[in-house]
């Protein structure tokens, strides 16, 4: 069921597809997270600004969508777990990210500030996608299915109200942050 | 820190509430590799023939070139960091990033494959996930998905490790 409020539809859909894209740009590249140096930096615990990014957008977002959905004003959009495809997937996907030094986000947004090494992994992220689809036949029946959990949510692994996790989604976000800050403390007084 | 830059919570607060906005007004969550994979469909045309794209159950069923939501969206994202290095003057060409040149080595031949490979390696990664750093990394950990928490998790693991193997990070880099 579509929510009250979701009255973009048709072509208008395609002019908000590309204004939110342009809000994301921005925020991308005025966030510092479209230089790969401190993309690379994160994996090295030396610059945590992409987990401060994520972590505040994740807890924003996730109690803001919560909120919406207990009004049956959102829908919510789950991908499948399943899990030898995602766990295959991502870890390919933080090897191929720690070499290229962006994500498939980052990485469009640092070719639109001058990064030419970005260009030449979108051309890579391309020849990946057409790899994608030419196996996808032999990925569909062979990989996708196994330990295939559907369209599970951490609340349906243990039987806690919703809300219980969405606190427990805070303090974590909380630790991060406070952990973060100390070893920031720690590394300026070297 | 540069001075382009903005606080990173701001700015994580405020990803959040686009996430809030694009649910509720679009009813779609953020997402980005899936835009890239109908762009390698639109690119393949010339190579493979319009048809053998067509006839591909991926690009038929799951990332359609062509011009939509998602696709736009990916668009966006450009326009919007251009928008944003223009207007702050922080618009640089550049072959070779700093972390790279001091860790790895100042070659652009080398830059430029690994930048290859590694994409290569990425998008398919992501495909195979579902998702990227935007899809699962976000959206999907943001709605408590199991899909998203372990994308995060074991992406950031990998990271981490060939980081490790890859760089050679001393205390004064």
């Amino acid at each position: 069921m579509t929510p009250i409020l979701a009255f973009i539809s048709g072509d208008t859909l395609l002019w908000a597809g590309l204004f939110f894209g342009i809000v994301f740009g921005v925020l991308l590249h005025r966030g510092g997270v479209t230089d790969f140096n401190v993309i690379v930096r994160q994996f090295q615990f030396r610059d945590f600004t992409v987990l401060k990014v994520m972590f505040t957008a994740i807890v924003v977002g996730g109690v803001g969508v919560f909120i919406l959905q207990g009004q049956e004003l959102a829908n919510l959009h789950i991908k499948p777990a399943n899990m030898l495809a995602v766990i295959v997937g991502a870890g390919l996907f933080g090897i191929g990210m720690a070499v290229y030094g962006y994500c498939p986000g980052t990485g469009v947004a640092a070719i639109a500030t001058g990064r030419m090494d970005a260009l030449v992994g979108l051309a890579g992220m391309i020849a990946g996608g057409v790899a994608y689809a030419l196996s996808y036949d032999w990925i569909a029946a062979n990989v996708l299915p196994v330990a295939d959990l559907g369209k599970k949510r951490l609340p349906e692994l243990a039987s806690l109200p919703e809300w219980v996790w969405y606190v427990a989604l805070v303090l974590l976000a909380a630790v991060v942050f406070r952990v973060v800050s100390k070893v920031e403390a720690k590394a300026s007084t070297h | 820190m540069n001075k382009y830059r903005w606080n990173p919570y701001l700015v994580g607060a405020l990803i959040g509430v686009l996430s809030i906005v694009t649910f509720a007004l679009a009813d779609k969550p953020i997402g980005m590799s899936t835009g890239v994979a109908q762009a390698s469909g639109a690119c393949a045309m010339p190579i493979l023939g319009t048809d053998a794209v067509a006839a591909n159950a991926y690009w038929s069923k799951k990332a359609v070139p062509k011009w939509d939501y998602g696709s736009l969206f990916v668009a966006g994202t450009f326009l919007g960091a251009l928008i944003s290095a223009l207007v702050s003057k922080s618009f640089r060409f550049e072959l070779v990033p700093e972390v790279w040149r001091r860790q790895v080595g100042p070659s652009v031949a080398k830059r430029m494959i690994a930048a290859f490979i590694g994409g290569a390696v990425l998008l398919y990664g992501a495909r195979l996930a579902d998702g990227c750093t935007s899809g699962h990394g976000i959206s999907g950990t943001m709605q408590l998905a199991v899909s998203g928490w372990t994308f995060f998790l074991v992406m950031f693991a990998t990271g981490v490790l060939t980081t490790r193997l890859l760089y050679r990070s001393t205390s004064n880099n």
